[in-house]
This record gives structure tokens, C-alpha cells and sequence, in this order.
């Protein structure tokens, strides 16, 4: 959504980040966008140069004395740079690692000057709230939540698209009322908040308000703002194991634990979607996630085992079933399924026989066939093939 | 500075506010474990070990922790001794184990802190560890970064400390590597082979190229002559190796070790290192007398010497035409021994104890050699020739003192604070003071020239001629040195050497745990061993030395005469900084 406000609305951007160095006393200004996104970088080139010809960046503004310039700076598109050490890290010209604080940029930022940073969703407020007026901002939202939170919503819902609502709002109203529910008629089962580094929420909890307090209560985040909602045919271990290997491809490497130790929990979540689960592997998992979560150096590992934990926390019967039963519930995760053929409705066509990839369904013509487990490889091929729902994927 | 007042495990301390956590502790008698800290080159919490607790959320990194008033740190919770035991067994499952083939067995930083937190076990193995992965392109330094734990004091050490950013880290992740840009070898980027990043490395993922297969063997062909002769900071490092306190001047057992071993003659580099200074010296007052290009700047360094061909080529000129003291050695081994005994040179092999994995490149230079044999046939560092010491079974410590070999086994004082930053200086001083204005120099010791400072410069009055002298350790150092001549810095003479302190503290040295390194400087130490000996020395310029009158008496003739320059003395090439 901050690529959206980037592309619609740069000015909104700069001209509060010109107000912000006002207030600081900066001179100086940078906007760090990813180059995956030509038009925001193209458009904000352009409102730049508009901004430079009317004077409201650039010397003596409105001929207060006040300089205000406005860089870009074009990151590779690592998703470890929107923690703000790194993108500070990047913007210098280094590899994009984020370094301890303390110091804070505050202190000690670009270039080893003070510096404040602040997401293009908040610079985009500012504009507004000098209009309107702080009452008129926090006459929105909760007692500590103020103003309206854009989310992106996707995955399993009718209408995906972008959001905004005003904080304190429920998840029932932005999934069932805005987005429409879940498609096909399928049964809405969890929601993850606060993109790959968040939590989900599971379906009992649909009237928890959306605001800070209540997502972090929860183990989850607002984070970037998506919203991801899942039916009932996600498997919320394989959900977990989605999330995670996003960001085990996006550590950057620089501290143990982020580096190792969310690899490991990778192994041990595919190990458990492969039906290789062992006693002790939940414990292991929540071991390493707790350490990983108070150890790690950044905020990208210190909240990457959060859908993990969050997972665990509302879905254990998932994980147990994996581990204990060799049994997926969602029936998404392949190396767990069991395709079989119901004898009764079963009119012994072959045909699911001679397309089976692997000659695992023998029988009679005429007389029902049956499926080897031992041979099959779970490639649904039979299922799509049946005409008479015969065979059946648990 | 300002003081602040913490509590660090119910201990109350008192420190500087600029102060890390870490240090502070220290205050408190508590060692906080580390792995990517090195004192003085690089503190960037990225290991995660030395947590502690009561610092912010979490538990923080003790070494990038500043300190705050009335701080309550607590560093021996269970909470944190869990954490530290469980990023220590994530280490390791990523880590090749196969300790005991391990050069740094027993002497591995990461083991050592496997055994304090008792690590017995592998929970987190993935069924796959990394296998070996070895760059020995290099002939100095060797990598295997399935040993690498990615702490980056390597990469600190080269490119902070020496500011040659020869490695650093590509990709990012599990698949971080530390290594040469575009995965190329070593010996094909601008590394130096200083060896710095070895003495950093608190694993087995670097170390020297080993020489001492060859060396065996040469001791164990009857064919061979193999004379061998140690640096004159071998001495002030060696017995660290058998359990010696760091400073301790073992020059009589190195060279009765040395004869232990079986070499047919124990020389010195000290004696060669009067050789140098007859010759250098003689370069710098022709220099200076007759408008040659100044500043002359010291060529003992290898590393240095390969640092300037790379990135300095055109201070090229400014090089002393000398060989390096070893090199010298090598080539009047083959030559002037050779000759004075009836030895065929082509069976003479011969061996240089350095404290340096630079030297072991250097070696192997084309132009350092005389009628197609090399000067030096093989180099091996301080670490290697203590494993040839264990190997044989000899008792170091119990070792009676002796004295080298006749011919090329005496040495002035002048020779033996070669090992020292500013050593050479001094050295050279001492000679071209007397030799210049024909009188006896009172005071031998410079102390301007004395000491651990990166770059140090003084004046000295030589027969009224102000010789304007400046001595930079490191390369790091060397470069700033440099950048201030090229703006217009005036010198006469000036010494670099390529590591920080100079040879005693050589990539070939023995390595000291981080840990230790926090209350002791090896620089410091070991030159005033070799100091100290100097101050015992009854001859302390090398003019002086009786063998060296002789040399020249009997063989070279004068100082940079012709036989001279065919023997001791080189020439330099640019060099690419990639292959």
C-alpha cells in the first residue's frame, strides 16, 4: 500500500517529509524504493522535479530560510532493508545489514547523523492532520490506536484489494463485510496480520478489533499491513512453513540466529509437512523460536518465528495430527494424503488405472479397483480422472 | 570522560560512559563469552553470544551495549545460558566437526566455548553438514569455509584494520560466504597474505599454507644440506606455543630446538638483518647525497611490498632495492657459505622460520633468486616450526640455551628489534648516524621511533642534517602515510611494515584467544622482549657486527657494490589488484 500512495499520491510524501525536516531541523530528506517498483520510483522522480519548479523543495521554501532537498535511493529489493538500520545501511552505499541499536538513528542514523524514519503510510497522514486538525485524526480509531490503517488484503477472500479503515475496526467487518468472505462457499479458517513476520488469527477470535495493542497482545503485528485470509484448505503448518521460507530466503545472514536457527525451523516444519514429524518437534520448534525471537539482532529475526508460534499457539491439533497421526486435516499437505477408491461407487472403468503415472491402481474391469500406497505418489492424477467421485483424497 | 554507574550480577561498578557492556564486565570480574568480538577490530553483535540481560528488550549483545547509568545487567541466567548453549549447537549444525583433523584443534574459540556451555549433543542437525570447501591457491594462506562460522573477524581484520578489502561477505543468509569477490581464490585478488585475517580467525576456516611436509623432507634426504635461520620475532613469540607467558624471549632454545630438529646449520636472520641495514643504509645516504628519489621506504615487509605494488605503484621507486633480511640470508647461504665450505649450492636447501605467511609468497618471487635457484626454498611460520617441535618430541622448555652456527649466526642489537615497528628505523639510524658523520653515537635508542602508535614521526639531527623519518605499521596505516606524501609531506626515510605492530605480531605468530587479547597486547609484549634483548646486546649497530665485517671483508666488498646488488638486492613490479 505505500507503493500505492508512492504511485497516486508522491506529493503528499514530500511535502511531508519536508515538514518533518522542518520540525527536526533537517536539511535533508531520502525516500528508499525498492527499483521493483518503476512507476513509484518514475513518479516520484517526476514530483520531485515538480516540487523543486514551485519551490517547495529546495532553498529558502517559501522564502522561510528553510532548506529542504529530497534523495532517491533505490534498494535491490531486499525485504531486510525496511528494518531501519539496514535501509540506513543500504542508503550509505553498504550491504543491506542492519547494526545494533542502541545507538538509534535518532541518535546516530545516516551517515552517523541524527536521523528520524518513518514509513511512507505515516508521512502520508501528516498533510492531513495539519488540515484537519489532530482532534479530527483522533476523533478515529481507539483510545490508543488513533486515525485509519490501510491493509492489503488477500489470499482466500472475495474482494482482495487494498483498505482503509479506521483502527478499532473488527476482523469480521474487513473480511466478511469489506472483503466478502471467503470464495466458493468455503468455511473462513485463520487470518494472517502484519505480513511474513506476523501471526494469525484464528476464526474463533473474528471480533478482536484491529489496533496495535490487541494485534501485539495477540503475538501478531500490524506490521506492513497485509492481510491474508486462509479457508479451511490450508493446512496452517504448510502456512507456517510458507511464511517462514520467505524469510529464510530474506536473512541477510549477519547473526546466528536469524541465519541458522530459522533454517532449522524450516527443516523441522518441512520435515513435519513430509510426514517425518517426530515426538518433540513442536517443543523443539517453540525452543528455537523463543530464543530466536530474544536473541536475534534485528527486528526481521526477531519477529520471524511468529507465524510459527502463533500457529502452534491456535492450531497444535494441526501439528500434533502431522506429527502423531501422519495426517493432515486440511488435506493440503501431499506427502500426507491417502487416495482411495470407494468400492461402492467405484464402476471399474480402468480409467484411473491407465492414466496412473506410476501403475499403482490395479483391478478387474467391471469390479472395484484399488489404489497401492506403497506405490502411489499422491499426484491427484486418478482424483481428476474418476467421473463417478469414487476416489477420495483424506 | 564522564562516569557511569551500573551493577553487573550484583557487582557495582564504576566506568567511562563510553564504555560497552562488555567492558564494563570486565570491571566486575566477569568474562561475558564471545565469538565475533576482537578487541580493537571489530565489535558488530552479530554472533549472539555475549547476551546479557537488563539492557532493553530481549536479551542484548554485551559488546555493541553501551553502558547507561544504573544499568542491572545479569549475565549468568539460565535464560541466557540456554541461549547462548542453543546459537552455539546452531553453530555447529552448520559447521564441519572434524575437530580432531583440525589444525586449530584445542585451540579453536568456538570449541572452547562448546565445552563451557556444555554443548553434548547435535539437536539441530539437519542430517547434512558442509563439507570441505578449501581456496589453497594461495601459497601463504589457506580457507575453508566449512569451518567459517561467519563472525567476520577475518573480514574486519582486512578491511578495517588493514583497509585492503580483499574478502568480505557475498550472497546472504544461510548461503552467506565470507570470501574474494565473484567466489575468485586468494591468490588472485589484492590480498597481501599478511595473514591477519588467520591470527583473527577464531576457528580452523583459515591458516597458513603448511610447509612442513617439505621440510621433513628435506631433513630426512641425505642428499641435502638444510640450513635453516628464524626472524628475529620468531624469538619473542615461540614459547607462547609451549606455554610461556606472551613476551617471554626464548633465543637460545629456538636455536638449540632448531639443531634438535636436524638442520645441518642453525643461522640467523638477525645476522642478515645487519646485512640489510649495511646495505640499506649505504642506499639511503647515496640516496641522500646524491637527489635520489626520497622518502626510501623500507622493503623488509612482504606484505607490504605486494600492498604497495597493488595499490601504491607509484611509490614503487620510493622501495629500497634491498632484498628482504631472509632473502639475504637465503642468498648468501647459496653463495658466500656455499663457497667459504665447498658446497654445491644446488644441495643446499634452505629454511626461514618467519613469523610471516607473507614471506612464504615472497619466496616464490622469480627475481629472488641467483643463477636459477631460489633464494629461500621454504618458508614456515612460528606456528608451524612449534608443530615440528611437538612432532619430534623435543622438550622446549626444558632445553638448554645455545648459540647459532658460526659465519651467519651473529647479530647486534640493531638486528634483533627488526621484529619491532620501528625496529628497522632505529637500526638504520644507529648506522647511517655514525657512518655520515664519522662519530660515535652515543645514545642508541630512538624512542620517537619506539612504540604501537599506527604512524609515529620524528626529526633526528645527524651531523646537522635534519632526517625527517616517519614509521607506519599495518597497511592500513601505511596508506594514510602515504595519502599524506602524495598531499605534499615531506620525508627523508620512512619504514613501513605490513602488520599492526609489526613483525612480532605477523600473520605467522601464534594466535592468542579473543578472550586473552582483552587484557594483554601481544604488540606491546613481545617487542619489549625483543627490546630488552637488544639492551643485553653488547654490540648494538650493525656496522659493528664481527661476522658482517668479515662478509664483506672476505666476499662482498663494499656495500652496494657490484656483488652487492647481484646477491642482495631486487626490483618491484605493478601489480592488478584482480587476476
Amino acid at each position: 500500500m505505500d507503493r500505492s500512495v508512492l504511485e497516486g499520491d508522491p506529493h503528499a510524501v514530500l511535502e511531508a517529509m519536508a515538514i518533518a525536516g522542518y520540525a527536526i531541523g533537517a536539511d535533508e530528506g531520502y525516500i528508499y524504493v525498492r527499483a521493483e517498483y518503476p512507476i513509484a520510483v518514475a513518479r516520484l522522480q517526476i514530483a520531485i522535479k515538480q516540487a523543486h519548479e514551485y519551490g517547495l523543495l529546495g532553498k529558502d521554501i517559501f522564502g522561510t530560510g528553510f532548506n529542504f532537498d529530497i534523495k532517491l535511493r533505490l534498494g535491490a529489493g531486499a525485504f531486510v532493508c525496511g528494518e531501519e538500520t539496514a535501509l540506513l545501511t543500504s542508503i550509505e552505499g553498504n550491504r543491506g545489514e542492519p547494526r545494533p541499536r542502541p545507538p538509534f538513528p535518532a541518535v546516530k542514523g545516516l551517515f552517523g547523523q541524527p536521523t528520524i524514519i518513518n514509513n511512507v503510510e505515516t508521512f502520508a497522514n501528516v498533510a492531513q492532520i495539519i488540515l484537519n486538525g489532530a482532534k479530527w485524526f483522533a476523533s478515529m480509531g481507539t483510545e490508543k490506536s488513533k486515525g485509519t490503517k490501510i491493509f492489503a488484503l488477500g489470499g482466500k477472500i472475495t474482494h482482495t484489494g487494498l483498505v482503509e479503515i479506521p483502527m478499532g475496526t473488527t476482523l469480521r467487518t474487513i473480511i466478511e463485510e469489506i472483503g466478502g468472505g471467503c470464495p466458493n462457499g468455503k468455511k473462513f479458517k485463520a487470518v494472517q496480520t502484519g505480513g511474513p513476520s506476523g501471526g494469525c488469527i484464528p476464526a474463533s477470535l473474528i471480533d478482536t478489533p484491529v489496533d496495535y495493542d490487541t494485534l501485539t497482545a495477540m503475538g501478531c503485528m500490524m506490521g506492513s499491513g497485509g492481510m491474508i485470509v486462509m479457508d479451511e484448505d490450508n493446512c496452517m503448518v504448510d502456512i507456517a512453513k510458507f511464511f517462514l521460507g520467505f524469510i529464510v530466503d530474506e536473512s541477510c545472514g549477519k547473526c546466528t540466529p536469524c541465519r541458522i536457527g530459522t533454517r532449522r525451523m524450516l527443516d523441522i516444519l518441512t520435515r513435519i509437512t513430509e510426514g517425518k514429524g517426530q515426538d518433540g518437534d513442536i517443543e523443539r520448534l517453540e525452543e528455537l523460536a523463543n530464543t530466536i525471537k530474544a536473541t536475534a539482532l534485528c527486528g526481521l529475526g526477531q519477529t520471524a518465528p511468529n507465524p510459527v508460534l502463533a500457529t502452534i499457539k491456535f492450531f497444535r491439533d494441526e501439528y500434533e495430527a502431522h506429527i502423531y497421526e501422519k495426517r493432515c486435516p486440511a488435506g493440503h499437505c501431499k506427502a500426507l494424503a491417502r487416495y482411495t477408491i470407494d468400492p461402492e461407487k467405484c464402476k471399474g472403468c480402468s480409467a484411473c488405472s491407465r492414466k496412473c503415472p506410476v501403475n499403482a491402481i490395479s483391478g478387474v474391469v467391471k469390479s472395484p479397483f484399488v489404489i497401492d500406497q506403497d506405490k502411489c505418489i499422491k499426484c491427484g492424477t486418478c482424483l481428476d480422472t474418476c467421473k463417478f467421485g469414487a476416489i477420495s483424497k483424506k | 570522560m564522564n562516569k557511569v554507574n551500573l551493577t553487573i550480577d550484583g557487582v557495582k561498578v564504576c566506568v567511562p560512559a563510553d564504555y560497552t557492556v562488555l567492558e564494563a564486565a570486565r570491571e566486575a570480574n566477569v568474562n561475558i563469552p564471545t565469538l565475533c568480538y576482537l578487541k580493537d577490530v571489530q565489535q558488530i553483535g552479530a554472533c549472539r553470544i555475549c547476551l546479557v540481560e537488563g539492557g532493553g528488550r530481549g536479551l542484548q549483545a554485551a559488546c555493541v551495549l553501551p553502558v547507561a547509568e544504573g544499568m542491572d545487567i545479569k549475565t549468568n541466567t539460565p535464560k541466557i545460558r540456554a541461549a547462548r548453549k542453543i546459537n552455539l549447537e546452531l553453530l555447529l549444525s552448520n559447521h564441519n566437526r572434524e575437530c580432531t583433523s583440525c589444525i586449530r584443534n584445542r585451540n579453536c574459540e568456538l570449541q572452547q566455548l562448546c565445552n563451557e556451555y556444555g554443548v553434548d549433543g547435535y539437536p539441530f542437525d539437519s542430517g547434512k553438514l558442509p563439507e570441505s570447501n578449501v581456496d589453497d591457491i594461495s601459497p601463504s594462506i589457506v580457507r575453508d569455509n566449512s569451518k567459517c562460522i561467519l563472525c567476520r573477524r577475518c573480514v574486519a581484520a582486512c578491511n578495517n584494520v588493514q583497509q585492503i578489502g580483499a574478502i568480505g561477505v557475498s550472497k546472504r543468509g544461510m548461503k552467506s560466504v565470507v570470501g574474494v569477490v565473484y567466489g575468485k581464490s586468494l591468490a588472485d585478488s589484492p590480498c597481501v597474505n599478511c595473514g591477519q585475517c588467520i591470527v583473527a580467525c577464531p576457528t580452523g576456516a583459515l591458516h597458513e599454507k603448511d610447509s612442513t611436509k617439505e621440510v621433513w623432507a628435506a631433513l630426512a634426504n641425505p642428499d641435502l644440506h638444510v640450513v635453516v635461520q628464524p626472524a628475529p620475532a620468531v624469538r619473542a613469540a615461540l614459547g607462547e606455543e609451549f606455554g610461556m607467558p606472551v613476551g617471554t624471549s626464548v633465543t637460545g632454545k629456538l636455536a638449540a630446538s632448531l639443531r634438535r630438529l636436524g638442520f645441518d646449520k642453525v643461522f640467523d636472520t638477525d645476522f642478515a638483518a645487519d646485512v640489510t641495514i649495511m646495505e640499506e643504509g649505504t642506499e639511503f645516504i647515496d640516496r641522500l647525497t646524491n637527489n635520489g628519489v626520497l622518502p626510501l621506504i623500507t622493503s623488509c615487509s612482504p606484505g607490504w611490498i605486494k600492498y604497495c605494488e597493488t595499490f601504491y605503484p607509484e611509490f614503487l621507486p620510493n622501495l629500497s632495492t634491498c632484498k628482504s633480511p631472509h632473502e639475504m640470508g637465503g642468498a648468501l647461504i647459496k653463495s658466500y657459505y656455499a663457497e667459504k665450505n665447498g658446497i654445491d649450492p644446488k644441495k643446499i636447501f634452505t629454511v626461514s622460520v618467519m613469523p610471516c605467511t607473507a614471506k612464504k609468497f615472497e619466496a616464490k618471487r622469480e627475481e629472488l633468486s641467483n643463477n636459477g635457484l631460489q633464494d629461500v626454498d621454504a618458508v614456515i611460520t612460528t606456528r608451524e616450526l612449534a608443530r615440528m617441535i611437538r612432532t619430534a618430541g623435543i622438550d622446549f622448555n626444558h632445553l638448554p640455551d645455545e648459540d647459532f652456527d658460526d659465519l651467519m649466526g651473529e647479530s647486534t642489537g640493531a638486528a634483533v628489534i627488526f621484529g619491532a615497528t620501528g625496529g628497522v628505523m632505529e637500526a638504520a639510524l644507529r648506522t647511517v648516524y655514525e657512518v655520515v658523520t664519522g662519530k660515535e653515537l652515543e645514545k642508541v635508542d630512538f624512542k620517537a621511533v619506539r612504540g604501537t602508535k599506527g604512524i609515529k614521526e620524528a626529526t633526528i639531527d645527524v651531523g646537522g642534517k635534519k632526517i625527517r623519518v616517519a614509521v607506519a605499521n599495518g597497511t592500513g596505516n601505511a596508506s594514510k602515510l602515504l595519502e599524506k606524501v602524495k598531499a605534499g609531506a615531506k620525508y627523508d626515510f620512512i619504514e613501513v611494515m605490513g602488520c599492526p605492530g609489526g613483525c612480532v605480531t605477523g600473520g605467522g605468530q601464534p594466535i592468542i584467544n579473543s578472550k586473552d587479547l582483552c587484557y594483554i597486547d601481544p604488540k606491546k609484549l613481545r617487542a619489549k622482549a625483543l627490546y630488552s634483548e637488544d639492551q643485553r646486546k653488547n654490540l648494538r649497530k650493525s656496522h659493528q657486527n664481527p661476522e658482517l665485517i668479515k662478509l664483506y671483508k672476505d666476499y662482498l666488498g663494499k656495500p652496494n657494490g657490484h656483488k652487492a646488488h647481484e646477491l642482495l638486492h631486487t626490483h618491484y613490479v605493478p601489480r592488478p589488484k584482480y587476476k
